[in-house]
């Protein structure tokens, strides 16, 4: 870590150290289940154990001592009995006579003294349901004979048009088309810290304290549930260990739980989950289909994709439908595509819901078109470079939705450092354990993709989040913004950017706790917006503050270099000063959700991937030997801790295309531990070769924009890639587990090689 | 309230064990805390980590090597002598949980849990191990594989302790290999397990073959039948296929959430097809180079 000098202001590009690192290194950092709650009592669930059914009654044991037990059900909901998100269809708790849509679905709420004794309680509730048919598999859900949701299942269709009236006579023209079926699985988030929530009520006022990533979307949760208007309810985030998408939803289900609990018990209520729990009951990505047409000329020009996309959505539409709208706006890819046909569709099961997770349905369809791209290669004999750079968007082209990209387009320059970099010696790969090695077949796979950064379509101008920053007494800078930090580095990058726009140090910088009482509504902190488009807001705020403090400064003949000093002195002369910026879109940005045409995001990043496996003969283990990334940022404002957002995203992807498996049986999570639920040590990762890549936005601070979610995209489709090119089998599907390779290579006799 | 009995010495451990044959043993726990959520309570523990007596590592008069069963994974990875006599044992610790695993778990915690994923089992099978148990009569010694009794269950009795663990004094002249395929590189639970040990006559051909397999059955086992094929042959290609057919006979493995039956079972057979070729090529080495 480079070390900023004390007085100066931080630097942008640099190192600095991390302003939550020592609290969180030395144990101070206080999350959730830290937190002292003078007579808290702890919560509880009682979940069905059908998929689907209708909950015909509850009782308590007779011969159970509840008097040191809270119940809570339906009936004690005093708001309305959902939890508000796109559309209002899922309920807090299942009422007596009402429907049982999945087998976590809530039921019941108990609280005791302690955990121990309110898990204990649960058992002596009886739970009476009449089982109906369930649809668990994304094949029953389109067969329809048993109707979940309307009368076929889709919870949400989407479609994208660009010239493809005739698309199909245009495929039956094409010189190649590349036809093929990929299904990616479920994907836990597998944060550090389970979910979890306390909630306490002060007089009419319902607090709660959690570990969440959008404070505002719990708010407005609770306000429908509670039925309370919007000042007296509080929510405000505690220190979080990790969310990548697993707390942006579900964390208002977990709320509204404590909340009714800690209104029953007069007192307030921890409602943490253990980790069997969290991986049962909250959100996974989507489990996906795609079938993919994709037609090139002789030369290897692409001319038409036909895209069918289906997500498994899970039992209620939560954020299903924008889940599948950003698959779909990356499902034809980063290429120049004349004719594009793209049908989307979320179908309802019967299993806990799917939600939102690291690239949000990009990493998908992502995985369909760079396969696509590879068989296309290798069909087409063209290098695997040179087809993308053949094909791939450049300034003022536009994508399927018509979108024109005019500025910070790192299409090229991504795949140019990529291959520069390939001309380097590989780092050393690990050692083999054991002493009864096997042959290894090797391989390489590319993958080339962009990314969205921000919300979809007219999001961010309908949102129109704000900051604002206000000038404390002490001459200190209070930014006041709803975005969490979850581990990415918001804290550190949001004083970066204040202390650069102030000119003032970092100890001169003081970030609000992020609680509805205290901050605008910035935003939910997801869709790789918080640095491009809070940051941005930040910096704005700052910036109309700076020119005040300057103009007071002159009027009282201060000294404007030091604007602490003048802030101090502005406060205690002339009384508060805060400066609230709202966001504005760049001029010329139209989207249209009815046609779904115009541009689709403020800008995109770029990334390219390489990597290079060793396929185990014996065992068809895959051993990643190498991975380059080369993403597009438009400017890192702290170089460490976005090469962590890009090696972690990586390693994440990494995990998802070869280990992170999470199977069902009839809507159940069969492996809910982390024992079984397999996520990449250390150990499984190779060094990652991470390479940055600057080609700035003009709208994002100091030319940002997002790194979140793009290194989720690529990596498993370049991983597949490899592994075909070393074994010489396709490889649609992810987690490509040993035991899937295996299944694969059945036809292939064993080589006769010897060790 | 758990009782909680933490004894000084193996004679107090002895004691504790006959008073109380209704309590846990603890010996590291790396085990018993994964369940300890869902399981109820014991009633009682005897806490033996880290007891002096349990951790002596030693030959005896005859050259064995005697390892207490107290010794952690952490004592195996640094101990010359473990390193000489049981390559393939050290492997195997080195390929269990964490660093901080490494320093809980032990080789009688191991035994005694007699998990069919329990790690040292194979090789101990391998080596032709014997295991020293003792309880309020004194002391009796078990072959390795008559101690394994089936899914987690053991041959010790009600009021035993497992002491030590003994090595033949031939073992550091075995040929030893081990492998472990698990669901990923660390901190993972195995889905093969493979050690396998032989000697080889002046003539070439293989002598007193064992094969230690794990995760392929309720219980770690011996890969008789394989051994059989083994036992006086010439390693060569064809030897290669059919022990790696007999292997089939041996094993009884099922799908479960962490793999397939079908996938363990050629996975075992490729392993020892594997070691096998191993063997014949290392064999043709030593020949053409002598």
């Amino acid at each position: 870590m480079s070390k900023d000098h004390e007085d100066a202001p931080m630097t942008i590009g640099g190192s600095p150290d991390r302003v939550d690192g020592v609290p969180k290194v030395t144990g101070t950092a206080l999350y959730v289940d830290d937190l002292e709650a003078p007579g808290a009592w702890h919560g509880a669930t009682l979940r069905s154990d059908v998929p689907r059914g209708r909950f015909v009654s509850l009782t308590r044991a007779a011969d159970f001592d509840w008097s040191d037990v809270v119940v809570v059900t339906a009936d004690d909901i005093a708001g309305q009995n959902v939890v508000a998100l796109i559309e209002d269809d899922q309920p807090s708790l299942v009422p007596v006579g009402g429907m049982i849509c999945h087998r976590e679905e809530a039921l019941a709420l108990v609280a005791a003294p302690t955990r121990a004794a309110a898990r204990a309680a649960l058992a002596h509730l009886t739970v009476v349901v009449d089982a109906l048919p369930a649809v668990t598999t994304l094949d029953a859900a389109l067969r329809a004979d048993v109707a979940v949701h309307n009368d076929d299942n889709v919870l949400k269709r989407l479609e994208i048009h660009r010239n493809d009236d005739d698309i199909d006579e245009i495929l039956a023209r094409c010189a190649h088309v590349i036809e093929g079926t990929y299904e990616t699985g479920a994907q836990e988030q597998m944060y550090i810290e389970p979910q979890g929530i306390l909630a306490e009520w002060r007089g009419e006022t319902c607090r709660v304290t959690g570990s969440l990533q959008c404070p505002y979307y719990v708010h407005k949760a609770l306000v429908m549930l509670l039925g309370l208007p919007d000042d007296q309810v509080v929510v405000t985030q505690a220190v979080t260990g990790g969310g990548f998408g697993g707390k942006e939803e579900y964390p208002s289900m977990i709320a509204g739980h404590a909340a009714l609990l800690a209104r029953a018990a007069g007192r307030p209520i921890k409602l943490i989950y253990d980790r069997a729990e969290d991986i049962a009951a909250t959100t996974k990505r989507h489990p996906a289909r795609v079938h993919h047409r994709l037609g090139l000329d002789a030369d290897g020009q692409l001319v038409a994709a036909d895209i069918d996309v289906l997500l498994d959505g899970g039992a209620y539409v939560t954020l299903s439908p924008v889940v599948l709208s950003r698959a779909i706006l990356h499902a034809a890819g980063p290429y120049r595509i004349p004719h594009v046909r793209i049908v989307g569709r979320a179908l309802a099961t019967n299993t806990p819901p799917h939600g939102a997770f690291r690239g949000f349905g990009a990493p998908q369809t992502t995985f369909a078109y760079e396969r696509q791209m590879q068989k296309a290669s290798r069909a087409l004999g063209i290098d695997a470079f040179e087809l993308r750079r053949k094909n791939l968007l450049r300034s003022g082209d536009s994508t399927a939705t018509g979108q024109v990209l005019t500025d910070s387009v790192g299409s090229d320059a991504v795949l140019d450092t990529l291959s520069a970099a390939l001309e380097r010696a590989a780092p050393p790969a690990a050692a083999r354990l054991g002493s009864l090695h096997s042959p290894v077949r090797r391989g390489r796979g590319l993958a080339f993709c962009f990314h969205g950064s921000g919300f979809t379509g007219s999001g961010e101008q309908r949102l129109a989040g704000r900051v604002t920053v206000a000038c404390l007494p002490s001459g200190d800078f209070e930014i006041r913004s709803s975005s969490t930090d979850i581990g990415q580095g918001m804290l550190t990058i949001f004083s970066q950017i204040a202390s650069q726009a102030l000119g003032v140090p970092a100890a001169r910088i003081v970030l609000s706790e992020p609680s509805t009482e205290r901050v605008p509504d910035s935003g939910p902190t997801v869709a790789s917006r918080t640095c491009m488009i809070v940051g941005r807001l930040v910096e704005r705020a700052c910036l109309a503050l700076a020119e005040q403090l300057r103009a007071h400064a002159a009027a009282n003949r201060l000294d404007a270099t030091d604007l602490a000093t003048v802030a101090a002195h502005r406060v205690a002369h002339a009384g508060p000063l805060a400066e609230t910026c709202e966001h504005e879109s760049p001029p010329g940005v139209e989207w249209s959700d009815e046609t779904y045409t115009g541009a689709a995001y403020p800008v995109f990043g770029w990334a390219a991937c390489l990597v290079d496996v060793a396929v185990d003969e014996d065992t068809r283990e895959v051993v990643v030997e190498r991975c380059i990334h080369a993403v597009d940022v438009g400017r890192a404002i702290h170089r460490r801790i976005v090469e962590g957002q890009i090696e972690g995203g990586t390693l994440q992807a990494l995990g998802w295309a070869l280990w992170e498996a999470v199977p069902y049986d009839d809507g159940r999570v069969l492996n809910p531990s982390m024992t079984d639920c397999i996520i990449p040590t250390s150990a499984d990762a190779p060094e990652l070769e991470t390479l940055l890549v600057e080609m700035p936005f003009a709208h994002g601070p100091h030319g940002a924009k997002g790194v979140g979610e793009i290194p989720m995209d690529g990596p498993a489709a370049a991983v597949a890639g490899a592994i075909e090119d070393a074994l010489g089998v396709a490889c649609d599907v992810v987690p490509l587990l040993p035991e899937v390779l295996d299944v694969l290579l059945v036809d292939q006799p064993p080589q006769e090689t010897l060790a | 309230m758990t009782d909680w009995i933490r004894p000084t010495s193996l004679a107090e451990a002895v004691d504790a064990r006959r008073d109380h044959p209704d309590y846990l043993v603890l010996a590291g726990g790396t085990d018993v805390m994964v369940g300890a959520i869902d399981r109820p309570a014991p009633i009682g523990v005897i806490d033996i980590f880290g007891l002096p007596e349990l951790c002596v590592c030693e030959h005896d008069d005859e050259g064995r090597l005697r390892l207490g069963a107290g010794m952690s994974y952490a004592h195996l990875l640094g101990d010359a002598r473990v390193a000489a006599a049981a390559p393939a044992l050290v492997e195997s610790a080195r390929e269990i949980g964490a660093l901080q695993i490494q320093a809980r778990g032990t080789l009688g915690g191991n035994l005694g849990t007699c998990s069919p994923v329990g790690d040292t089992l194979p090789v101990l099978l391998a080596l032709d191990a014997e295991i020293e148990l003792r309880g309020p009569d004194g002391t009796r010694w078990l072959p390795v594989d008559d101690f394994c009794t089936g899914y987690r269950t053991t041959a010790l009795a009600a009021d035993e302790l497992i002491v030590s663990v003994r090595l033949p004094v031939d073992s550091s002249s075995r040929e030893q290999v081990w492998r472990k395929v698990g669901t990923r590189r660390a901190q993972s639970i195995s889905k093969v397990m493979l050690c396998a040990s032989t000697h080889r006559r002046d003539d070439g051909r293989l002598a007193d073959v064992r094969i230690g397999l794990g995760a392929i059955a309720a219980r770690p086992l011996r890969a008789r039948a394989t051994e059989a094929v083994l036992e006086g042959a010439l390693p060569d290609g064809p030897l290669a296929a059919r022990a790696a057919q007999a292997v089939l006979n041996d094993i009884a493995p099922i799908d479960d959430v962490r793999s397939r039956a079908d996938y363990r079972r050629a996975t075992t057979a490729r392993l020892i097809r594997r070691w096998v070729l191993h063997l014949a090529q290392t064999s043709t080495t030593t020949n053409t180079g002598s």
